[in-house]
């Protein structure tokens, strides 16, 4: 089952603890990782469900290539990380 | 004495009178480093609301039953999934609501009722103190919204409610650049009024089409909701039926560019902006800056500058970035250069907070 955790600069806003979920997909991933703290969708999903433009979810090493498209297959090993993309002043 | 809220770029302020010196003093800061778009003082309750626009995160809102000294994170309006077919499934205008722009508290007897105006321009309603949103479905689909855009930014935005105090089931809004729309069924169906108004950097065709008027806010004297005033683009407007039909009002000088204007709640006669140079020149008039005041329903406007820095000032007023306090005679104001200034003669003297803040959103009363 893949683990999901959230960086520190999103775990200030929101606490999350890192998780190890059932699931197939990232998607499904990420939904069953929020049920832990609901409140932390929407600082990684916009309203239309995407990953919003300033976040970045790396599955193992490599940063996902589509905000939209979070069906990408996930497996026992992999670790999902999600962190805020550097930007601002 | 009321405390006053400040939302900037870079957290809430808060500051109070200190009776001692005469001054006003910052005496909180809260959500430290994050931008707050708006800021809401329920007049009902005393509860507070922040919206925030979190860089990387998205907006969010947070309450405060306590005076600020305890907030707890509630939902934020959010556009539901955008139709993949049908008249709105190529929908330029993205449905994820960037900004909370306004926040307004409903009637008197519906206390737990709010209005949240966003960019993009949706309208949400509350009717469980911020715990839910719901987005009025019936200015957002109307057809007429596909003429709308943005003034300045990429998309048209709500920024101005007003609730009626005689009937809380009448709403007057404005839009950047959306014109001025009523409901009198707290939202059901919508009219676009605004009658009179003039945009003279459109198109000439459509100079005068209400539908695309960018009013930059709208205000409303509570005793007298008939009467309501818009500092728009060009020029400032007043209308004495309700916002259906306006008339251009004599230009204050030394300019009638700005973004804010506000009524007395009291006197319909009485309103306040704070101008600019132009809009391709967004700072006080020849670098000295004034609030002005008309006591006249707009025929003749004085300027106001004492205690207002005369020289080399480049300040801008945001449209939420002057407000009057109930006892009708204590104002703030607050600039894009993080200068915040009070009034308690109703703005003709003014003294500096003394603080180097943030650019500022919104100053409110609470």
């Amino acid at each position: 089952m893949p683990t999901v955790s959230f960086a520190p600069q999103l775990q200030r806003h929101v606490s999350c603890p890192t998780q190890i979920v059932s699931a197939a997909s990232l998607g499904e991933a990420l939904t069953a990782a929020f049920l832990a703290a609901p409140l932390m969708q929407s600082y990684v999903l916009d309203d239309q469900g995407h990953v919003r433009k300033h976040v970045a979810v790396f599955v193992n090493n490599e940063m996902i290539a589509s905000r939209r498209d979070l069906s990408l297959a996930v497996g026992e090993k992999d670790s999902i990380i999600v962190i805020q993309a550097l930007s601002g002043g | 004495m009321s405390t006053l809220l400040i939302a900037s770029r870079k957290g809430l302020f808060t500051a109070d009178h200190h009776s001692a010196d005469g001054k006003w003093q910052i005496t909180g800061h809260h959500f430290h480093g994050e931008p707050v778009s708006q800021v809401l003082a329920d007049p009902r309750d005393g509860t507070w609301y922040a919206a925030l626009r979190l860089g990387h995160f998205g907006v969010k809102l947070r309450r405060s039953a306590d005076r600020g000294a305890t907030w707890v994170e509630i939902p934020a309006p959010a556009f539901p999934p955008k139709p993949t077919e049908g008249e709105w499934a190529d929908d330029a205008t993205p449905w994820t609501v960037d900004l909370v722009w306004s926040l307004a508290a409903g009637g008197a007897h519906e206390p737990k009722t709010l209005w949240a105006g966003c960019m993009p321009a949706g309208l949400f309603r509350s009717q469980d103190g911020g715990d839910s949103w719901q987005l009025i479905d019936s200015l957002w689909l109307d057809a007429r919204r596909k003429g709308w855009f943005g003034g300045g930014n990429d998309h048209p935005g709500l920024h101005s409610i007003c609730v009626d105090p005689n009937n809380s089931q009448r709403l007057t809004i404005a839009i950047s650049c959306g014109g001025v729309w009523k409901s009198e069924d707290a939202g059901k169906s919508w009219g676009l009024f605004g009658n009179g108004m003039h945009a003279p950097y459109m198109p000439p065709e459509v100079e005068e089409d209400p539908n695309t008027q960018d009013g930059h806010s709208l205000s409303m004297c509570a005793a007298h909701p008939e009467v309501m005033w818009v500092q728009h683009h060009a020029g400032a407007y007043r209308s004495v039926d309700g916002g259906v039909n306006f008339t251009r009002l004599t230009p204050p000088l030394p300019s009638d560019f700005g973004f804010v204007i506000v009524a007395d709640p009291v006197n319909p006669l009485r309103a306040w902006v704070a101008p600019a140079l132009a809009d391709t020149f967004r700072y006080a008039p020849d670098g000295a800056m004034c609030v002005m005041r008309t006591d006249d329903g707009g025929k003749t406007w004085q300027a106001f500058r004492n205690g207002l820095p005369q020289t080399h000032a480049y300040d801008l007023v945001y449209r939420h970035g002057l407000a009057l306090a109930p006892d009708r005679n204590t104002m703030a104001m607050a600039s894009t250069t993080g200068n915040a200034w009070t009034s308690v003669d109703a703005g003709e003297n003014w003294v500096s907070l003394g603080a180097q803040l943030p650019p500022v959103a919104a100053v409110a009363w609470a």
